[in-house]
Formats: structure tokens, C-alpha cells, sequence
């Protein structure tokens, strides 16, 4: 593997591992939770991309798998008392038996169909979550306290969920970049660019669609799993919200479809944009006050259309096709 | 000898249209066989069967001994079949050498990434494209991407070559640099079966043609018995005799 002696590649994984540090040595917990959403957003972004931005399969119903996880781990270390991280593990791998027993069949699909049905999949999820007792029904599940004394206290639990999610962000970042730049990836960007020209050059598209679909849903299952632990509570609503998927489709757009670090820069520029507007004082117009917050979901839509309209490429795309040099280090 | 390529009572259709009519055919190792016919004759179809884009209605397909009807593309490819398109295809948002270096990586060896890129790069010196290398491929001329697609179908190193109207929107110096490469590619001992709608072309390079016209093979032969079959003029330029009856006021 030749990207293992990459230096764009090593820089980037240490550039990520560094500035996650910054919180704990600073011991700063306000920090420490703001960093837990952009790393986590960076993780549904980059998975989101794999599918999406390399083999050009818009999964508009990604967050399916953020749910799942979410629900497998949080019921395992709720009722079997299982360790954190196995759980989460065990919500990872269940996510990907899920993709590969949906992607055999969806994935023949093609286009704004496939969209469709990742939509479809995520609302079936959701009320089947909701009607399904063990996991709580409607209502959800919280945790005793009891379940925290196994990690030190509800505090340190909280600590090892930032390690947890700092561990999974570089892995995926990590996944992401090895897929690009492997014979795996190529294939993939081949698919995206012609599926029907691909296959006749030697590449049999449904593999490998599926088994990427598979790997994508992994990374986010963590996350989810991460996410429900550090907040002791899951509910239907929360764990399958559609909008955070769209949210992920922005991030990509706007950071640049089919690269490394376009994901990563979107969900760090999405999130201070949302957490700018959604703390922006009321704006008073004579009569008429106007609260910024009750609209991110607006101007993350209006971001999306002009994204698409005029720099399809996205940030880093952007910068790649305008600077040929950067594109060495860019990836 | 056996040949390297069986078609026998080979039909498509689609819907009411029979595209191709029970087509046989051989093609010998090492030879270039071309196949012409009029507009809508039924020779890209043809391609499409061979290489398992379209399975065949009818008939059995043997490559190199083995009957490959009904498989599918991919599988065709890893087994030494490779072609190129008469509307090109390239990987547009994919450099030059991204595009070849996916023929390598899937064709025939299967070769691992670094391996692949290195063969790359000598195809793209092969068919002179090395100075395009890191262009994406969407930016390149037609003439490029004619080359580009023959690149990406020879990096697998094909055993048998599929092009289909290599030359067609080219002009004549970019005739002249194809059928060369064409006739390197045969002295490397690839098989090409060639469609071409450019007659010099094809009976200067072509071992044996074929003719096709409504699907149905019409002539095969040399390149000198083709031309001057009845059949194919009157595929070609209408029947011969017609002018002749109209006159005589029998027609």
C-alpha cells in the first residue's frame, strides 16, 4: 500500500489527532463538546462521501445507520451490560449486515431511484424502531446511572465518549483515504464516472457498490453508538432524523463531492455556520423580529442550491481544479 | 486450427425488431476481420452480443474454446476480450492516466494499482497520448479520446480487440497515425475485430470482412470478393440492376 508511506496522508490523520487533543489537554468541556459534534459530523459527512462522492450513489438516507448502531449498542449495554466499546463494535457490524442485505437489491438501482430508496429505508427504520417493543417503542430507552459507574461516573464516561469519536473520525478519514487512492477506489470513481463503460473494462459494479455501501454504513453506526452513550437516551425521533442526512449531503457539496478533505472542511464550516445563526441574536425590523435560528434549515437548503448552481465542485474541488500544485496535497 | 472466435446461429431481438438473424461467423487468431454493413445493419449489436452487454436470444458464442454465451461483460473482459466504443466513453472527471490505468487495474491480469499505473504510462506512449497524461479525460479532442479508448482497451492486454469505428470524425493525418496503431496492435498478436464504415480503411487492413445488412450476414470473404458481390453492391448503392430494367420499362 502505497498510501501508507503518503506524507498528505499521515499529515492530515495527525493534523485531526492534534486538534482533537486541544480540548482534553486544555480541559476545557464546553470545547470538548463542540469538537464531539464537528468530529461526528466529519464521521457522516466522509461516510456519507464514500458512497456518494466516489461511486456517485447519492445516500439520501445515510443516517439509517447512525440510528441502527445507535440502537444495537445503546440496547446491549442496557440490558446485557456489555462494555461500551464492544457495543458499539457489534452496532457497527449490524449496520454492515444491514447495507449488504439492502444493498443487494437496492443497489441495482440507479440514480434519483436509489435516493428514493435510501429515503424509503430510513422511515421503514424508524417506525419499525418505534412500534418494537424491546427497544422501548415510542418512547426510547435511557439508561440507570448504574450503567456509567462501569466507566468511573457519568463524567468520565462523557471523556471516553470524546475518545471514542476522535478514534473513529481519524478511522474513517483514514478509510477514505486509503479507498481513494486503492485499486478499490478507482474502480469505484469508475462506476460513478460511466457504470456501463465500467463493466465493460473489467469491473463488475454490483460487488463493488455493495460492498462499498457496507463499508460506509460502519463509520456512521459507531458515531451513532458513540453519540446515545455519551447522551444516556435514544429515541425514534432523534436517532432516524432525516435532516441531519440532507445536512451530511450539504457538508459533502459544500467541502467537494469525491475528496478526501471536502467533507471533513464542509462539516467544520457547516457546523460554526449553524451554531452562528442558531446563537445570532433576534433580528428586530420595526415590527417584525426575525430569529435566526428557527431558519438554519433554510439557509442550509438555499447553501445547497447554490452550491450546486455555482461551485459544483465544492470548496476543495474548487481549489483543486483552479491550483493544479495543491492537488498533491489535497486530496 | 480452431478459431479463436465461434459465433453460430447467433439472434437478438428486441421487442419486434430482430436485430440480428441467426449471425455465424469464425475469426482466426491473429487476423483482423472487418465487418461492415449499411447504417442500422446491425453490426454494433453484433459487438454488444460478443462482449455480453446484450446477452444473445438465440445461438452460442465460443472465445478461445470456451462457450461464453450469456456472460457478462466483466467476466468477458478478464478472459481477454476488450473493446472500444463508436461514441467515445472516457471517465471525463478522470485524468488520461486514471482512465488507462482502470483498464490495466480490471483487464485481463487484473493487476494490482502500481503495477497497473506503470503499464499506463506505455500505453499512453504507444498510442501518444503521454503528453495528455494528467488532462482529464472529459477535456480532451475527439481524435484524443479515440486513442484514450483504445488505450484503456489495450492496457488489459486483450487477447481480442473489439473497435468499433476507431476512425470515424477523424481526419485524414489522424486516419493515417490510427491504422498505424492499429497495425502495431496486430503485430503485438492481438485479434481485432474491426467495424468501420471507412471502406478504404477496412479493405486495406481487414484479412476478411464480413457483411452485414438487415442483421442477416449478406457476404465473407476477402476484401476483394466482398467488393465485388452482387449482394454487397446492392446493399450499398441499391440493386444494380435496376437502372438496366428501368430501362428496358420491365421494372
Amino acid at each position: 500500500m502505497k498510501t501508507l508511506t503518503n506524507a498528505p496522508f499521515w499529515l492530515l490523520l495527525v493534523v485531526i489527532a492534534v486538534v482533537a487533543a486541544a480540548p482534553v489537554a486544555l480541559n476545557n468541556v464546553s470545547l470538548r463538546e463542540d469538537f464531539f459534534l464537528i468530529l461526528m459530523l466529519i464521521i457522516l459527512a466522509s461516510s456519507t462521501n464514500i458512497i456518494m462522492g466516489y461511486t456517485g450513489y447519492v445516500s439520501f438516507g445515510h443516517i439509517v445507520f447512525f440510528g441502527t448502531g445507535g440502537y444495537i449498542a445503546f440496547f446491549l449495554m442496557q440490558s446485557l451490560q456489555l462494555h461500551f466499546v464492544l457495543a458499539a463494535l457489534c452496532g457497527g457490524i449490524a449496520a454492515s449486515v444491514m447495507a449488504l442485505l439492502i444493498g443487494v437489491p437496492v443497489l441495482r438501482l440507479r440514480g434519483a431511484y436509489f435516493a428514493l430508496a435510501t429515503i424509503g429505508i430510513n422511515e421503514a427504520m424508524r417506525s419499525f424502531v418505534t412500534n418494537f417493543e424491546p427497544f422501548g417503542g415510542s418512547i426510547g430507552m435511557f439508561f440507570n446511572f448504574s450503567v456509567y459507574d462501569a466507566y468511573g461516573g457519568a463524567k468520565n464516561a462523557g471523556q471516553l465518549a470524546y475518545y471514542g469519536i476522535v478514534a473513529v473520525a481519524l478511522l474513517t478519514v483514514a478509510a477514505s483515504f486509503l479507498i481513494k487512492k486503492s485499486k478499490f477506489g478507482l474502480g469505484l470513481m469508475a462506476i460513478r464516472e460511466d457504470q456501463d463503460a465500467a463493466q465493460v473494462l473489467g469491473i463488475d459494479p454490483a460487488r463493488l457498490k455493495v460492498l462499498t455501501y457496507t463499508i460506509s454504513a460502519f463509520f456512521p453506526a459507531l458515531a451513532g453508538a458513540i453519540f446515545f452513550f455519551k447522551n444516556g437516551i435514544i429515541e425514534p425521533g432523534p436517532a432516524f432524523e432525516l435532516h441531519r442526512s440532507i445536512e451530511a449531503l450539504v457538508m459533502v457539496m459544500l467541502g467537494g463531492y469525491g475528496t478526501v478533505t471536502g467533507p471533513i472542511v464542509g462539516a467544520i464550516v457547516y457546523d460554526r455556520l449553524r451554531s452562528t445563526l442558531i446563537t445570532a441574536p433576534p433580528i428586530n425590523l420595526g415590527t417584525l423580529t426575525i430569529n435566526l435560528s428557527n431558519f438554519h434549515l433554510v439557509i442550509a437548503g438555499v447553501l445547497l442550491l447554490a452550491i450546486v448552481l455555482f461551485v459544483p465542485a465544492g470548496l476543495i474541488g474548487w481549489l483543486r481544479q483552479r491550483f493544479a500544485p495543491v492537488r498533491r496535497y489535497l486530496e | 486450427m480452431t478459431p479463436i472466435l465461434q459465433i453460430e446461429q447467433v439472434s437478438k431481438r428486441f421487442g419486434g425488431l430482430l436485430a440480428l438473424d441467426k449471425v455465424t461467423l469464425n475469426v482466426n487468431a491473429g487476423e483482423i476481420f472487418g465487418i461492415i454493413g449499411p447504417n442500422g445493419a446491425g453490426k454494433t449489436t453484433l459487438f454488444n452480443v460478443i462482449n455480453g452487454v446484450y446477452a444473445p436470444t438465440l445461438g452460442r458464442i465460443t472465445f478461445r474454446g470456451e462457450n461464453v454465451t450469456g456472460l457478462q461483460p466483466y467476466d468477458l473482459s478478464k478472459r481477454g476480450l476488450a473493446r472500444t466504443y463508436q461514441v467515445v466513453r472516457p471517465l471525463a472527471e478522470l485524468t488520461v492516466h486514471e482512465n488507462v490505468t482502470v483498464g490495466a487495474c480490471f483487464g485481463r491480469e487484473n493487476l494490482p494499482l502500481e503495477k497497473a499505473e506503470t503499464v499506463a504510462d506505455e500505453v499512453l506512449q504507444f498510442v501518444g497520448l503521454t503528453a495528455r497524461r494528467d488532462m482529464l479525460a472529459g477535456k480532451l479532442n475527439v481524435a484524443q479520446k479515440k486513442r484514450l479508448e483504445m488505450a484503456r482497451a489495450l492496457a488489459a492486454r486483450p487477447i481480442m480487440l473489439l473497435l468499433d469505428e476507431v476512425l470515424a470524425g477523424l481526419n485524414p493525418q489522424e486516419v493515417a497515425d490510427m491504422l498505424g496503431v492499429v497495425r502495431k496492435i496486430r503485430e503485438n498478436g492481438v485479434t481485432i475485430i474491426m467495424i468501420e464504415h471507412l471502406m478504404h480503411a477496412v479493405m486495406n487492413l481487414s484479412d476478411r470482412v464480413f457483411v452485414l445488412d438487415y442483421g442477416a450476414q449478406i457476404a465473407e470473404g476477402t476484401p476483394q470478393q466482398v467488393s465485388s458481390h452482387p449482394k454487397v453492391i446492392e446493399a450499398y448503392l441499391g440493386d444494380p440492376k435496376i437502372a438496366q430494367r428501368f430501362l428496358e420499362g420491365t421494372g
